[in-house]
């Protein structure tokens, strides 16, 4: 089932003419997107077309060179230094707008000093500053949730790689996130480990998540997503439904693409 | 001859040199772990420095463990000993006082002690915390963790996983460094026994002890530091 929400529904992300060098190679040239509450936006691109980048750029792990990323109705307020860099002009704000963006990542990056409980009630606990026990109890359920709640106890190195990214998702879904972030979940892992976080991800779309999705999975972008973005050399090549994009797209990159 | 047995030269009744040995013991272990302790604050900020400062502080930093590897760490005892009692004795004509003051052994010792160690310490930080995965501390800059949270939560605990066996070797070097703060009459263990080398006439038998102390201290602190490294290092995977 494609996660398709009415027009009325509140936009969750909106992202506007986003731009971003490296040095000289100037990676985003102009990227608008959104997302409305309860969408899946899976974003395609082959390799080293910016999807990354994309994603770091709207919870400021990259600093965007210019355009503006608003969560909810909040907007990151930015502003130029005297040799014309753009920085965020207030930490706390963006450290807020951070902590209602669940980020997941391609190599998962659970803290590999802490138990995988001690991962999840990490962030409620001391950047949400929620009562322990609260945060415990709804880690557990999250633990129950994405399959995993025996490995409570288990430090990361002693999981596999899908239930490491699974705990990655219970640990971003403990913020109560407005979106979550994916960034290829399921490219370091093993073919018969993959399934496993697709389930996972499939169920938080059926609930009604809002989430954008960097993904090589064209199975999932297909069939779950709301709608589909594909990237090529910095540029939105393509933005629409699924069952129409995968089937009379326009964009002679676009079907190359998913020719494969 | 008749020599005294050297069991009771040693021991702790009237007479013997027990109590003065172990008292020196005890202040070797002091300057060490002062001299630890400061080293391990500098160490902190010199990697701190040489890893996220501007141009200028991490010229400063470079200086300061280029300096400090290239001059025998007994001249910078003499340098703050000599140093910090001609200060010292500044202040003190100042306000009216005559001749020379000396400057408290232990607090030059401890000094001198931890720049030295610090410029080993920053080298030992800034290798543990290249080698803290990156990807760690990424997800704790996206979930909303502020700097501080950050540093307490998650770099510090990670970067002492693998600073702790560098840390180890310069708490070694620390305590046999401590030796040399012996010149500046501080009474601790190697002072101590030059001392009762010197009024019984039995200098192997006293360095002998000394030696016997050291090693001693420095096995029994090993395996201390074996167990925080096991506690630091939880989580990471033994084949
Ligand atoms: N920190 C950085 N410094 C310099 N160049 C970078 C940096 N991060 C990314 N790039 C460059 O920007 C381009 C886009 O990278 P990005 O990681 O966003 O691509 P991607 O679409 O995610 O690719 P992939 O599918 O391989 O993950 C690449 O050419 C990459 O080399
Ligand atoms: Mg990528």
């Amino acid at each position: 089932m494609n996660a398709q929400v009415p027009a009325t529904t509140p936009m969750a992300l909106d992202v506007k003419d986003l731009h971003k060098s490296f040095g000289n190679v100037e990676v985003l040239k102009g990227i608008s997107l959104r997302a409305r509450e309860g969408e899946v936006v899976s974003i395609l691109g082959s390799s080293g077309s910016g999807k990354s980048t994309l994603l770091r750029c709207i919870n400021l792990l990259e600093v965007p060179d210019s355009g503006d990323v608003t969560v909810g109705d909040e907007t990151i307020r930015m502003q130029r230094t005297r040799d014309g860099k753009s920085r965020p002009a207030d930490q706390a704000q963006v450290e807020r707008i951070r902590s209602q963006l669940g980020m997941v990542f391609q190599s998962f990056n659970l803290w590999s000093h802490k138990t995988i409980l001690e991962n999840v009630i990490e962030a409620p606990i001391h950047v949400q500053k929620r009562p322990r026990k609260e945060c415990v109890e709804e880690a557990e359920a999250l633990l129950a949730k994405v399959g995993i709640a025996e490995k409570r106890d288990h430090y990361p190195s002693h999981l596999s790689g899908g239930q490491q990214q699974r705990a990655a998702i219970a640990r971003a879904l403990a913020m109560r996130p407005k979106v979550m972030l994916f960034d290829e979940p399921t490219s370091a892992l093993d073919p018969e480990l993959v399934g496993e976080v697709l389930r996972v991800m499939r169920g938080l779309a059926e609930e009604g998540r809002t989430m954008l999705v960097v993904t090589h999975e064209m199975g999932f972008a297909r069939d779950v997503s709301s709608r589909v973005v594909f990237l090529h050399k910095g540029l939105v090549e393509e933005d629409g439904r699924p069952e129409h994009v995968f089937v009379n797209s326009k964009s002679e990159r676009f079907k190359q693409f998913i020719k494969g | 001859m008749n020599q005294p047995d050297f069991l009771d030269v040693i021991s702790f009744g009237p007479g013997g040199w027990g109590a003065a040995l172990l008292a020196g013991a005890w202040m070797t272990v002091l300057i060490a772990i002062s001299g630890f302790l400061i080293g391990s604050i500098i160490g902190t900020f010199g990697a701190w420095a040489k890893i996220s400062g501007g141009r200028t502080i991490r010229a400063i930093a470079d200086g300061y463990t280029t300096v400090l590897r290239g001059i025998p760490d007994l001249l910078v005892i003499y340098l703050f000993y000599f140093g910090g009692s001609a200060a010292v004795t500044a202040i003190g004509r100042f306000f009216g006082s005559e001749g020379f003051i000396g400057f408290p052994g232990f607090l030059a010792g401890a000094l001198a002690v931890g720049i030295t160690s610090g410029a080993q310490q920053t080298e030992v930080f800034r290798g543990a915390f290249k080698a803290v995965h990156k990807g760690e501390i990424e997800a704790a800059i996206a979930c909303g963790m502020s700097r501080a949270l950050r540093f307490r939560r998650i770099i510090a605990p990670l970067t002492l996983r693998h600073a702790l066996p560098g840390m180890g070797n310069v708490w070694q070097v620390v305590l046999k460094e401590s030796a040399l703060v012996s010149i500046t009459g501080v009474a601790e263990l190697l002072r101590q026994a030059q001392v009762g080398a010197g009024s019984t006439g039995m200098p192997f038998n006293f360095y002998v002890v000394a030696g016997a102390i050291y090693l001693t201290i420095s096995t029994f602190s090993g395996a201390l530091l074996q167990w925080s490294e096991r506690y630091f290092s939880r989580g990471v995977r033994r084949n």
